[in-house]
């Protein structure tokens, strides 16, 4: 439980990411005061000059480690954090940056740029989790403002966040969303895929994309065949997977079955 | 069908307005994103005229009728439980104020709702949730707030969907008990009435509002005629009387192995069913800490925090999950409730994204139980 008798230090900090997640704590703009209130803002590059220095009570860790710098760097903000939170689907799962785990990164480089030697690069995209010890894990691409929100004040009152890691579907069915999948035809990784997001995409008649990453018990094998009888070739079954959380084991393991 | 009158179709819209005078909010049938889905009727224009729906395990689809019945199709995606014990409840908001906390609880939402269309396979989900939410020592003041002011106005079912086997629990396709006023839809000899008997006395003082007339002895056997073909036409079947016994008899039958191997673990079936009816609480706090609430959501046997106890889920395995599913609606229910949990609607068989069918897992065990021809 944080120190109540002092405004907890609050720290963000940025790895391989497009700061899309960090954004999201701006993007809080109403509740930002708030926050402001409740926390020191002690480091935040986004939004404050702030420097590094001392320690802090909360790290929301950003991005995927992708350099021997940032492996390096993620060991001295995990001693510089009591507690630390990765949010999004690059500090959770590797990102979309880590579809160079299927394929040679030294190849990349040498097409990207014009002195490749100059280029200090990891051959793979990983989360936090594979480097520190992570004391919880924020899903989505990018995360959902209430859930961050719902993350800082559970540990301001010492309590377990309320992120449920069931299917998309059942957010779908409290919402009154109709099926996509069974009504309109639409291939959907909602049954496959961790909430969060509020069943976004199928309110709007589209199939769930995966952005949270799996669910606690996919089951990627039995959806299978419903994608393929909706109109997935086995090229798009397997790209379906290969996105922002192509990294995550279940996505990976579903994805590489269908590798030609 | 003693007493049994006709009403056109503007003496329906009498009947909303009836209603509507009365002050009752009326949901029915509605056309929404390609399904058929309850929601606020405020004139006949508001009902799905001439939609039918076509339905399969893991399949559903709107197709036009050849003529405009208004309920000329089965149960679709929603259930009234949406409206009678919805999605989300708040249970109560505390506040600190100086040294005192400060508990209020959300109080009871009283409406008037009246409830157009309701088969009775939904008229037995809803006597079961009665049962369940109001029928033991410990009441659910909410449930009972939403249902104290009812009007039901029921649909015996002209036709039957592809996954309908209410005709083998025994819940249909005939409404018999639980609703105000009971419609049956006639759609032919270039005729639309609705023949419409009432089952409360409050089902009476309405209909004696409306502008109806006797029906004759040929429209009710037309409709009589009707249910006879809507129960042999059922899409499904499944042998209801011993299944308590056969699926306590086979809790390590292979099937379950079998089943799970399929089950997504999404938990669709369960939001769908007209019964099912768990819920978890959870709490929300403000970042000062000065304000917190707790709210109840629907949730379901087939997550994993829903059977987590100190340590872990009691339920880790598709096949625990799945099994508990099945034996508690089908089997255990009888010992809780003194009925099944299933009243054959289909909706869990339609709406599993990969066509999960509750007939077809008791047809599998029961064919290849101990002592069953192989």
């Amino acid at each position: 439980m944080a120190n109540r008798r002092a405004t907890p230090r609050l720290a963000v900090w940025k790895f391989a990411s497009c700061d899309g997640c960090q954004l999201t704590l701006l993007d809080c703009e109403d509740e930002f005061l708030g926050l402001a209130g409740a926390v020191e803002i002690a480091y935040f590059p986004e939004a404050t000059r702030g420097q590094l220095r001392g320690r802090y009570d909360l790290s929301l860790v950003e991005g995927s480690i992708t350099t021997p710098h940032d492996a390096e760097r993620i060991r001295e903000v995990r001693r510089r954090s009591a507690h630390l939170v990765t949010i999004g689907a690059c500090a959770t799962a590797g990102g979309i940056q880590g579809l160079r785990n299927f394929a040679d990164v030294r190849e990349y480089a040498a097409v990207v740029y014009a002195r490749p030697d100059y280029i200090a690069t990891l051959a793979t995209s990983t989360p936090i989790a594979d480097h520190v010890s992570v004391d919880f894990e924020l899903r989505g691409c990018p995360i959902a403002k209430h859930q961050l929100l719902e993350v800082i004040t559970a540990f301001l009152a010492g309590r377990r966040p309320v992120t449920p890691a069931h299917s998309v579907c059942l957010d779908c069915k409290l919402r009154g969303n109709v099926c996509v999948m069974v009504a309109h035809g639409t291939p959907c990784l909602g049954p496959v895929t961790h909430a969060g997001c509020g069943a976004l995409c199928p309110a709007y008649h589209r199939g769930c994309y995966g952005c949270y990453g799996p669910q606690e018990t996919p089951n990627t094998v039995s959806l299978d065949p419903a994608l393929e009888a909706l109109g997935m070739d086995a090229r798009d079954r397997r790209r379906v997977y290969r996105t922002f959380n192509a990294g995550a084991p279940a996505f990976r393991e579903e994805s590489d079955r269908h590798d030609p | 069908m003693p007493d049994c009158q006709r009403l056109t179709t503007d003496g329906l819209q009498a009947l909303l307005d009836a209603l509507r005078a009365r002050g009752y909010r009326v949901i029915g049938p509605t056309l929404h994103d390609q399904a058929i889905v309850y929601d606020d009727i405020h004139t006949l224009d508001d009902l799905p005229a001439g939609w039918t729906d076509e339905q399969e395990a893991g399949h559903y689809r709107l197709t036009r009728r050849r003529d405009a019945a208004l309920f000329g199709y089965a149960v679709g995606p929603h259930s009234w439980k949406r409206f009678l014990h919805p999605p989300v409840q708040r249970l109560w908001r505390a506040r600190h104020e100086d040294d005192e906390i400060i508990v209020v609880a959300e109080p009871a939402e009283a409406t008037r709702v009246a409830l157009l269309g309701v088969r009775a396979c939904e008229l037995h989900a809803i006597a079961i949730q009665d049962r369940v939410l109001l029928g033991g020592d410990y009441r659910d003041g909410h449930y009972q707030a939403r249902r104290r002011d009812n009007f039901i106005v029921a649909v015996n079912c002209a036709e039957a969907g592809g996954t309908c086997f209410c005709a083998s629990m025994d819940t249909g396709p005939q409404a018999q008990h639980g609703f105000d006023l009971v419609l049956t839809e006639l759609v032919g000899d270039g005729e639309h009435r609705f023949l419409v008997e009432a089952g409360t006395p409050e089902g009476r003082e309405v209909l004696a509002e409306l502008p109806a007339s006797p029906a004759s002895d040929a429209e009710i056997a037309a409709a009589e005629a009707l249910l006879a073909a809507t129960a042999a036409s059922m899409g499904r079947e499944m042998a209801a009387g011993d299944v308590r016994e056969l699926l306590l008899a086979n809790l390590e039958h292979p099937r379950w192995d079998d089943v799970a191997s399929r089950c997504l673990t999404c938990g669709n079936c369960t939001m769908v069913c007209p019964t099912c009816f768990c819920t978890s609480e959870a709490d929300s706090s403000d970042l000062t800490g000065t304000e917190t609430s707790r709210s109840r959501h629907w949730d379901s046997c087939f997550t994993m925090d829903f059977s987590y106890l100190h340590g872990g889920s009691v339920r880790a395995s598709g096949r625990a999950r799945y099994r508990q599913w099945m034996t508690h609606k089908l089997a255990t229910w009888h010992d809780q409730f003194g009925t099944s949990g299933c009243v054959g609607c289909g909706r869990c068989i339609t709406w599993c994204p990969v066509g999960i069918d509750i007939t077809e897992e008791v047809r599998a065990i029961r064919e290849t139980r101990d002592g069953a021809p192989t």
